[in-house]
């Protein structure tokens, strides 16, 4: 990951924040993400993000589960160990298929769960660059990413007329790092420049 | 705004046709099956009529459960439903004819339960004589069915009188209390006919002597899952004649995922019957699924599942075909063709015992068919598409999943 320079701007409302999204993406510049405190509905497509592929990930760990169930118990009855239980068959397969179907559900549960950790980040220790504090309490932030074609007091005045406050500019690691929230650390990567 | 539904001549010329193909099967069959082949013409009769009376009367449900959940969601297609319920009287007239015919016609190939020599003869159905009898049958019947219909008139006629208030907080909430009021208690009638005695009257007792306490909800499920199926192809359909206006892919999106969930949970329920009764292996159990599974139903037997689990969970899966009008439509179709199928094979081996093609079932089906679309559009012209003054009728527009 990369130490990168933000502008940041904090938004009271939802109903300013929205029309904000709409302008930044005309305007070109790269947004780098907006921290809501609860789930606003459709900012996802206002910001321009992708479906998520996570469904499709989980309908593979889920086929992982049925074919591990299934090939398994297969093997542990037929071949490795036959038994002959009430006079059933080797292959009983509707008594095999409560297990296949639990499999099937804690594979795609759980794998869904770490692939989602993972897409956003989330780990005990790891750590990322928060641009405010009340970021996920009671604020809107939204984090402009500077490039070399953007200039940075360009922006603050842009998102100035777009409705936000307390805008300022951060130079921060943009990925995650290892390390504790409840520990400071001196790294060099999260470190507000103006703050 | 379109909201005053207009009969187009093609849906009736349709409708009209259908119902002809059906009484023409009808005819044909009353020629053709006589005598020894009566039992085919009877229990064609009572599978199609008890399958497309539960799945109208699905809509009833539908309205209930939506209601008591306190679901917003649906009220922009409120009227969809409630037009479907009103085809209940009429199919429940059918089927009580057909019921009543088969019973006191002394139809003993159907419910072989019928013939008394047999009953004193037969210790199993000695015991069951008491629930198993023609006053019984008939007086449940006839219980169950008039306060069906009179649910679903209730229902239906305080939702258009509703449409004469003034919009109000304390008509809205007196609207939400009896309607909330109402649907709970059509809600405890469904649950002991649907839920419990009235599918082990009219079709488990085929095989009188064979018992299952899954047999009602698996026969619950199937109806409510074609129910929900057929609620989505009218509303395809008013969407696409341009009605509905404020109807988009977020409802429809619900409703295949009703779709979608219920087929998982009809499979649930197919399996846990099948499975206790594979595990137990007890003659008197097993009995039931020796011509489905070992007999000359087999291909049916699986052909059902294929259907009814394997196509809506592979097509319902992505989050795009539920969105689509158009492939909505087509698996609400292939459900309510799965589930006949169902009816098919729940009633055929237990009467005809052979496995033969089903020309003369299906064409009652297409009869059934016209007839339901011949009902339900005029049901629909008689008020506006959407019930303007219910409460919840914003959040039913703002709708997003």
């Amino acid at each position: 990951m990369a130490v990168k320079n933000f502008v940041v701007g904090l938004f009271d409302d939802e109903a300013v924040l929205f029309p904000a999204v709409k302008k930044v993406r005309t305007a070109g510049y790269k947004l780098h993400d907006v921290y809501t405190p609860f789930p606003v509905h459709g900012l996802d497509h206002a910001m321009g993000l992708r479906e998520t592929s996570l469904h499709t990930a989980g309908f593979i760990y889920g086929i992982t589960g049925t074919t591990t169930a299934l090939s398994f118990m297969s093997w542990v009855f037929n071949v490795d160990w036959p038994l002959n239980i009430g006079g059933k068959p080797h292959f009983p397969l509707p008594a095999f298929i409560p297990i296949t179907f639990e499999l099937t559900v804690l594979f795609a549960a759980v794998g869904m769960v770490m692939t989602f950790c993972y897409l956003c980040q989330l780990m005990p220790g790891v750590k990322k660059h928060i641009f405010h504090p009340r970021q996920t309490d009671d604020k809107f932030v939204m984090v402009i990413e500077l490039t070399e074609k953007t200039n940075a007091e360009e922006v603050k005045r842009f998102l100035n007329e777009a409705g936000a406050h307390d805008i300022n500019e951060q130079r921060a690691e943009a990925g995650w790092w290892y390390g504790r929230f409840d520990q400071a650390d001196e790294d060099i990567h999260a470190r507000p420049v103006n703050a | 705004m379109k909201d005053q539904f207009v009969v187009p001549a093609r849906l009736k010329k349709t409708s009209f046709v259908l119902m002809g193909v059906g009484l023409l099967t009808l005819l044909i069959g009353l020629i053709a099956f006589q005598g020894e082949n009566a039992t085919r013409f009877w229990a064609g009769l009572l599978q199609n009529s008890s399958f497309f009376l539960l799945i109208t009367l699905a809509s009833t449900f539908f309205i209930a459960a939506t209601t008591l959940a306190h679901g917003g969601w649906q009220i922009a297609f409120r009227r969809v439903p409630e037009a479907i319920s009103m085809a209940v009287p009429a199919l429940c007239a059918i089927l009580f004819i057909i019921l009543m015919i088969i019973v006191f016609g002394g139809k003993e190939h159907i419910f072989h339960w019928l013939n008394a020599h047999h009953v004193a003869e037969d210790k199993i159905l000695t015991w069951k004589a008491a629930f198993l009898n023609k006053g019984f049958f008939t007086t449940a019947t006839i219980i169950t069915m008039g306060l069906w219909i009179f649910f679903t008139l209730k229902l239906r006629n305080m939702s258009i009188e509703e449409d004469g208030w003034d919009l109000k907080p304390e008509t809205g909430r007196k609207l939400i209390w009896r309607n909330t009021v109402w649907c709970g208690g059509f809600l405890v009638v469904f649950t002991l006919s649907v839920g419990s005695t009235t599918p082990w009257l009219w079709l488990m007792s085929i095989d009188a002597h064979w018992f299952s306490t899954m047999y009602s909800w698996y026969t619950f499920a199937s109806s409510w899952v074609s129910g929900l199926s057929l609620i989505a192809l009218f509303v395809v359909y008013l969407k696409k004649h341009g009605y509905l206006t404020y109807v988009n892919e977020e409802h429809l999106h619900d409703l295949g995922k009703f779709i979608f969930a219920f087929s998982i949970f009809w499979t649930y329920l197919w399996f846990s019957q099948y499975m206790l009764i594979w595990y137990a292996n007890m003659p008197e159990e097993t009995e039931y699924f020796q011509p489905r599974v070992w007999g000359e139903w087999r291909p049916i037997f699986f052909l059902n599942l294929l259907i009814n689990f394997i196509t809506p969970l592979l097509f319902l899966m992505k989050r795009d075909t539920k969105r689509n009008y158009t492939s909505v439509a087509f698996i609400a179709v292939v459900v309510i063709a799965g589930h006949w199928l169902d009816f098919w094979q729940m009633v055929g081996p237990g009467t005809y015992k052979h496995l033969v093609f089903p020309w003369y079932e299906l064409g009652l089906g297409l009869g059934f068919v016209g007839l339901i679309i011949f009902l339900v559009a005029n049901a629909l012209t008689k008020a506006p598409l959407v019930p303007k003054n219910h409460p919840y009728l914003k959040e039913s527009i703002v709708h997003h999943t």
